[in-house]
């Protein structure tokens, strides 16, 4: 794992120019996924999460990362997918977005590819499935399907109107 | 985020420097405008502060703030030269104010990082106006002076040495720069090109100014020491010398001939007692208002600093603190007997503490300033309205956390707005009621225990009880319960929001925005209002905040596998219950009856959803704890004991997903574990939610 994680370190310290077209890839169940690695901050792996209280439950807590304290999510649980527990391969990739970082927890983190910009196709107009509307495009590398999430709307509260609503309803 | 701000050392020096400057003379002005005239004092203040702001706007290229405080500059000269009869205070403090107002919000516009673009010749035109008509009302009483242009500078002339001779002259010239110009060295540099232009022949003392080091401290100390040859007359050459910019004092002299050039070495200590004068004295004033950073010679024994870097000193010293305990409580050195380790780690703990002390301190500024801020708006609104308002102020001296004194700043403002303005009656109605005719607003600042209290008391006409449940039955904020409530209960819906008398609304306040804002700020501070009213004797807001929002003195108390932090100043009492001390109330709700008193009893694994834990409630303790309305009591599995813990807000993402009722922020246990910690209030709404 440690070894991963140091080689990923190296990757970042690249210029972020030509961190233009990378991506972290990483797996949940048995799709993978890819993140614009100018995104990532860090990847840590899985450690004590302290609950928060009233949250949604993809939003699993808080953890400290040097002193600052950030939110880590559960991908599984925001794509609706059926909760499974951590393991020794579970990772917390820590993104930034605007000052904001939060922590997504994904089952395990593969490598980072270069996905030049002709490769990705847009996502198929169907309107099936809960996570559909992260998936900004999907990359083709050696045969290989990545599912390209969007950062921005990954982070973005946006459902928090259908809490509120639900609350309502309830 | 930083970079949106100031980024220019010198820009950020202007800014804080005027912003001060400014400061000190709004309070200057309103301090005297009750007096027939303006003390000397004030006058050379004003003046010299005006000519300061005039000077380094220029500098800065704020042309608008330069010109404007070039006026009042003007304005002011008349008026300390002249020494004017019959000034029409008023008219003038206004004008004061007015041009000050316009600086300010120019000021704001440069720190926002904006053009400072505002117009100032509405005001300009005014102060010119009111000049004018100083000057003919002074021409009545006293035909001295016709100048229509003040001179604007002292110039030492030595006047009988009118020379008309076209012969080519030495002239010797010790030019004093304006104190605070800063760039000493620049600016003769500029003096001597420019002097280029008309002659040829130029010597000066120091000889190099650009790159000599020394000349800065040479030419503030001595003055500029020029000696040129020239065929320009002496007026001429004072005219030229009075065009440039920060120029203070010129000191023109004819020399006879080239070899007194020579001799100048020793002349210049004997001329140097003749400017040396001006200058002291000068000095002396300056060193009378706090911290003027410009006088570079004199080591400075004040540094201000942002803000933000002491923000990150506080984060880096609660880190410390936390590392700190991670290493003397280290899981790995349980059970081994380490005297010596022991030993050092009582003095870094010693260390530590004192450090945070000392980064506490740091904070702390004093409520005076804001307070003094206050000044101004009971001003405005008194004239405004026509009332007579006294602004008491007491205990500025208090002292609390820089973040705090930001976050109280307005509902402060508000608050004493609304003193002035509702509370406190006209005049007349006053004396009907055989009230003195000058009302009184009280601002107090006292320590108690680990907060501050801030009150603000008027003796005006006290809120109407009856008004006040008339409006909230109105607007529907309240039903029933209301005939139940008490005084302070009544007295606290005007912190609802949407709630205002309406008849009330005026200029400066009631439009039934502001007091949930202020309760709101208040609240966020972990503060609390309170209000006490007499109906026809006037009113008292006592506010309540903590001495700081960093730090606090914490319990930590555990429940199922999680960890909460509380503050200790919230905690009563602490005790195991017996279970058949716990009864229920028709709607099942748990209650304990504590020396004839009954409490709600909130548990927190129900109310938080926390698995496991204990249910049994003689298998966990019982915490009461005073909330801002209510006590109650808080079940919980045990106390793990106090710390002092550094407050870190919820992360952002959170934050802005949802306010969580009953969380305050959270923090770095010893262990490097996170705690939540729990805000009295919130719960004790929650626990009013269930019962």
């Amino acid at each position: 794992m440690s070894n991963v994680i140091e080689e990923f370190e190296d990757e970042f310290e690249d210029d972020e120019d030509i961190d233009e077209g990378k991506f972290l890839t990483f797996t949940v169940g048995d799709e993978s996924y890819g993140l614009e690695i100018i995104y990532v901050t860090e990847i840590l792996g899985i450690q004590k999460i302290t609950e928060v209280p009233e949250l949604p439950e993809y939003v699993r807590g808080i953890v400290s990362l040097r002193g600052q304290i950030i939110p880590v999510i559960d991908i599984r649980l925001k794509f609706k997918k059926p909760f499974r527990e951590y393991d020794e391969k579970t990772c917390i990739i820590v993104v930034e977005i605007q000052d904001i970082s939060v922590g997504i927890i994904v089952d395990a983190v593969l490598e980072v590819v270069t996905i030049q910009t002709e490769e990705i196709v847009p996502p198929p107009d169907i309107n099936e499935g809960y996570g559909r509307k992260y998936i900004r495009g999907i990359g083709v590398i050696s045969n290989e399907v990545k599912l390209l999430l969007d950062c921005n709307k990954l982070l973005n509260n946006d459902e928090i109107q259908d809490l509120e609503q639900q609350r309502i309803d309830m | 985020m930083a970079s949106q701000y100031v980024n220019d050392p010198m820009l950020e020096v202007f800014i804080f420097e005027t912003s001060q400057q400014l400061e000190q003379v709004e309070q200057s002005v309103l301090e005297t405008e009750t007096l027939e005239t303006y003390p000397t004092d004030t006058i050379n203040e004003i003046f010299r502060i005006m000519h300061t702001i005039k000077s380094s706007a220029a500098m800065m290229l704020f042309n608008n703030i330069s010109i404007l405080s070039h006026t009042t500059e003007d304005l002011f000269y008349f008026i300390r030269e002249d020494k004017p009869q019959n000034i029409d205070m008023i008219m003038l403090s206004d004008l004061v104010l007015e041009s000050i107002d316009f600086m300010k919000l120019e000021m704001g516009k440069i720190k926002n990082g904006d053009k400072a673009d505002g117009d100032p010749q509405i005001i300009i035109g005014k102060i010119k106006e009111h000049l004018s008509i100083l000057k003919e009302v002074n021409n009545l009483t006293d035909s001295a002076k016709t100048n229509d242009e003040p001179v604007k500078e002292q110039y030492y002339i030595t006047s009988n040495r009118l020379s008309k001779s076209i012969d080519k002259k030495t002239y010797k010239v010790i030019v004093t720069f304006d104190e605070d110009c800063g760039m000493e060295n620049i600016r003769a540099f500029t003096v001597i090109h420019n002097l280029k232009d008309i002659t040829d022949e130029i010597k000066s003392i120091p000889e190099d100014v650009i790159n000599d080091v020394d000349s800065v401290e040479i030419i503030k100390k001595d003055g500029f020491i020029i000696f040129i040859k020239t065929d320009e007359s002496e007026e001429k050459l004072q005219t030229f010398f009075k065009t440039m910019a920060f120029i203070e004092n010129v000191d023109l002299q004819e020399f006879d001939n080239v070899a007194e050039n020579e001799n100048a070495g020793n002349k210049i200590l004997l001329d140097e007692n003749e400017i040396k004068i001006p200058q002291i004295k000068e000095a002396k004033s300056v060193s009378e208002n706090e911290i003027q950073s410009t006088n570079s010679h004199q080591s400075q024994s004040m540094i201000s600093v942002s803000v933000e870097k002491l923000d990150r000193l506080m984060n880096l010293v609660g880190e410390m603190v936390i590392s700190e305990s991670m290493v003397t409580q280290n899981p790995d050195l349980k059970g081994l007997v380490l005297n010596n380790f022991n030993k050092s780690a009582r003095q870094l703990k010693k260390i530590t503490d004192e450090l945070q002390d000392m980064v506490m301190s740091i904070r702390m500024v004093p409520l005076g300033p804001t307070f003094i801020k206050m000044n101004r708006i009971v001003r405005d609104i008194s004239k405004k309205l026509n009332k007579d308002i006294a602004l008491n102020i007491q205990g500025e001296d208090t002292e609390v956390d820089k973040n705090i004194i930001e976050q109280i700043s307005d509902p402060l403002m508000h608050l004493v707005r609304n003193s002035a303005d509702h509370g406190i009656e006209a005049p007349e109605i006053r004396f009907l009621q055989g009230k003195q005719k000058t009302g009184t607003i009280t601002l107090e600042a006292k320590n108690a225990g680990g907060e501050v209290l801030i009150i603000i008391k008027d003796d005006g006409k006290g809120l109407n009880k009856e008004g006040i449940m008339k409006k909230a039955m109105e607007n529907g904020l309240v039903g029933e319960e209301l005939e139940a409530m008490s005084d302070q209960d009544i007295f606290n819906l005007i912190f609802l929001p949407g709630f205002s008398t309406k008849e009330l609304v005026t200029e400066f306040s009631g439009r039934g925005v502001g007091m949930d804002v202020v309760a709101k700020n208040i609240e966020s501070i972990g503060g609390n209002i309170l209000v006490e009213s007499i109906e026809g004797k006037g009113t008292t807001i006592t506010l309540k905040i903590p001495l700081t929002l960093a730090i606090i003195e914490g319990m930590n108390i555990r429940v199922g596998q999680s960890c909460y932090t509380l503050p200790i100043m919230a905690i009563k009492e602490t005790f195991i219950p017996k279970a058949n001390e716990i009864f229920k109330d028709p709607n099942n709700h748990e209650m304990i009856m504590i020396r004839g008193q009954c409490y709600p009893i909130l548990r927190l694994h129900e109310c938080f959803k926390i698995k496991t834990g204990a249910n049994n409630i003689e298998e966990g303790i019982l915490i009461m704890l005073e909330g801002e309305s209510q006590t109650f009591c808080i079940f919980a599995d045990e106390l793990m004991g106090e710390q002092e813990v550094v407050v870190k807000n919820l992360p952002k993402y959170i934050s802005s997903m949802k306010k969580i009722n009953g969380l305050a922020g959270c923090t770095l246990l010893g262990d490097g574990n996170i705690s939540l910690i729990l805000d009295v209030n919130g719960l004790s709404s929650k626990s009013r939610m269930i019962n």
